[in-house]
């Protein structure tokens, strides 16, 4: 899988505010291979989601972001830049979001089967049974009656009305289908059975997948690589495997040790005390070092990224150069 | 819980809602028939998914709602025979709730200092002012909100989740209550943040006596702070039993597949790979039968039309499904 999807560089996103400028994403890499399941994890206010927005151009009036520097690089075509009218054709068709809550993100007084049909509408110049046999296949897909389409979002469970955003979101089988905590109104028994149908699709149809959240254990199984993201910085870069064996980065160790088990011994555990930084007055060094059970004078310059094995963490522990002296 | 009288004792417990229109009435069952007690310094946790009924009971607690049929005693008293406003207050100042949602839970207008001294000049009007301000200070320090002389002046707003839901507990506290009934109180708040508020659950019952009733659907927190766990499934209390037990060894196929769908980062992959269609059960209604039979693996034909009750399957451990085996047979077959 070296086909290269999406590269990110040195992306920096601003917010006004009333003290100055707030940059909640600060210089991120980031690079997707087709197919690929990436999790960006998190705590609220880290950054993640807007993110997401950056990448797929969301930003802007409501929220008023925007993007003050970096590439956002998808499909061998520049993002960052691109006009309203070539997002048009590239976004639902290309690329795809998945909004946080189904219950704001549907409209509560137009069916199922009408949104799916505004979708078509939007983008394509699908006939009106093209749509219909369309709008019945997406469902199927992702294990609805097609029935349904007549249903209206309130008749449906939640965890119904977040597949039936996904159903929306492959209409075209975009390649690249962003993400942004779909399970986080959900309960554990829901949450699973989507995240399995979510990597089911993906394995069927081949789209890559950004999956935003803030419940690291929740990716675990599913995700191929992860990313940590701290206070607008990514500290972390790893495969999700060897993220969760051997977590790098102190943020990672702590938000590791932030799970009570159910299985194993019972543990006392600590969490991560503080609070993460203002982002409009970021600490000069690292941005964790307040909060780092690790912390020397070394942090307070900003901290080097590190390649370990193939893994990148942005901490000076990691630092050879540092080390060797 | 050996021979004294609990703190708490739900018998019967039942609340229906009706819905629908004049012509067509119909009866949700969010609560059906659910006993359980809660003991001194105790902390018990109830689980289920959204919708099970575990919020319904929290309110019944909390003589939100009135019980449709069924009796809550507390302190050797049933409350519905509670006739003063002083006994209501009292029965409302020892049993205080704390809100899953600590940004819309407290008024933006106001510091801190006034939801926590409201409440005390409600409940100990004995106290004077500046025995208020020291009592408000008291309970933000035990929360760990220090320094407390400067927390108290702040405004919700300056707060960060994590700190409100601890003012959330502080003024719970501030009424010297006997058992805090906390609805959700993490599930808003960041994973590296949760497990603080856990601890201080935990610790708020080893200073200061406190029991806890902890509603949560996630059953890896409720094993970290709980002495015993129920299980909801559709309105019905369908396990009971010491956390550990439950958890390790569940009896009640729900129960079993709640524990199987907790994502486990330490577990190797591909484990417990828990098939299910995920429908909600019908709790308008219902009709005879166990709630969870449509999704059930082991449910045959007595499960749809008899409801399982509870009984009795090792020392403090019941479960109320016909499939379920007691302990010894588990573990002959095992």
């Amino acid at each position: 899988m070296a086909d290269r999807l999406l590269e990110v560089r040195g992306l920096r996103v601003a917010y006004a505010s009333d003290r100055g400028p707030v940059i909640p994403v600060d210089s991120v890499d980031l690079d997707l291979d087709r197919g690929e399941f990436l999790a960006i994890v998190g705590e609220s206010g880290c950054g993640k989601s807007t993110l997401l927005y950056a990448i797929a151009r969301l930003l802007g009036p409501p929220n008023a972001g925007e993007i003050i520097g970096g590439s956002i690089v998808f499909r061998g075509q520049e993002m960052a830049t691109l006009d309203e009218q070539h997002l048009r054709h590239i976004r639902w068709r290309e690329l795809s979001v998945v909004m946080q809550s189904a219950m704001n993100a549907l409209n509560p007084v137009l069916s199922i089967g009408s949104q799916l049909e505004d979708a078509c509408r939007a983008h394509s110049t699908m006939g009106k049974r093209e749509i219909a046999e369309r709008s019945q296949d997406v469902l199927r897909l992702v294990g609805i009656d097609p029935i349904h389409l007549r249903s209206y979002p309130h008749q449906l469970s939640g965890g119904m009305r977040q597949r039936a955003m996904i159903a929306m979101a492959l209409l075209f089988t975009p390649d690249l289908v962003i993400m942004d905590e779909p399970t986080s109104a959900l309960d554990v028994v829901a949450q699973r059975s989507l995240m399995k149908q979510i990597r089911e699709l993906q394995d069927r149809l081949g789209f890559a997948v950004v999956f935003v959240t803030h419940d690291m254990s929740l990716v675990s199984h599913f995700s191929d690589r992860l990313v940590v993201m701290y206070a607008g910085e990514i500290v972390e870069v790893a495969a999700t495997r060897q993220c969760f064996d051997n977590p790098l980065h102190p943020y990672t160790q702590g938000l590791l040790d932030a799970f009570p088990s159910i299985r194993g011994p019972k543990k006392h555990l600590l969490g991560i005390p503080g609070a993460p930084p203002d982002l409009a007055r970021p600490p000069a060094g690292c941005r964790f070092a307040p909060r780092c059970p690790q912390r020397t004078e070394r942090c307070e310059t900003p901290p080097p990224v590190v390649e370990v094995d193939g893994d990148r963490v942005r901490c000076v522990l990691y630092d050879r150069a540092e080390v060797a002296v | 819980m050996s021979g004294s009288e609990p703190l708490l004792r739900a018998v019967g417990l039942t609340r229906h809602f009706r819905i629908g229109g004049f012509f067509r009435p119909q009866a949700l069952h969010a609560v059906d028939d659910v006993d359980f007690e809660i003991g001194r310094a105790e902390i018990v946790a109830l689980v289920g998914e959204s919708g099970s009924g575990k919020s319904t009971v929290a309110r019944l607690l909390a003589r939100i709602y009135r019980p449709t049929r069924g009796e809550i005693w507390f302190d050797g008293r049933e409350i519905a025979g509670l006739r003063s406003r002083k006994q209501k207050l009292s029965y409302a100042s020892e049993v205080p709730m704390v809100f899953q949602d600590p940004f819309s839970s407290m008024n933006p207008a106001y510091r801190i200092s006034h939801g926590i001294e409201r409440g005390i000049k409600l409940h100990r009007p004995d106290l004077a002012r500046r025995e208020r301000d020291a009592e408000a200070e008291r309970v933000l320090d035990a929360v760990g909100l220090v320094p407390a002389s400067e927390t108290i002046h702040r405004f919700p707003h300056e707060l960060s989740g994590g700190q409100r839901q601890r003012v959330g507990f502080a003024q719970a506290l501030a009424f010297r209550p006997k058992l805090i009934v906390a609805d959700e109180p993490v599930s808003m708040l960041d994973v590296s943040i949760r497990i603080g508020i856990l601890n201080l659950m935990s610790e708020l019952r080893e200073r200061q006596g406190v029991s806890f009733l902890y509603i949560t659907h996630d059953i890896a927190s409720a094993r970290y702070i709980a002495d015993r766990v129920l299980v909801m499934y559709g309105g019905h209390l369908v396990e009971e039993g010491t956390t550990e037990e439950v958890l390790q060894r569940p009896k009640h196929p729900y129960t079993q597949l709640l524990v199987a769908a907790v994502p486990d980062p330490r577990a190797p992959l591909g484990i417990a790979d828990a098939s299910d269609t995920g429908e909600p059960p019908r709790v308008v209604d219902p009709s005879e039968g166990c709630r969870f039979a449509p999704r059930c693996p082991l449910a045959f034909d007595r499960c749809r039309v008899e409801t399982p009750l509870r009984r009795e399957v090792g020392a403090g451990r019941q479960v109320a499904c016909h499939a379920a085996e007691p302990d010894e047979l588990l573990r002959e077959t095992a």
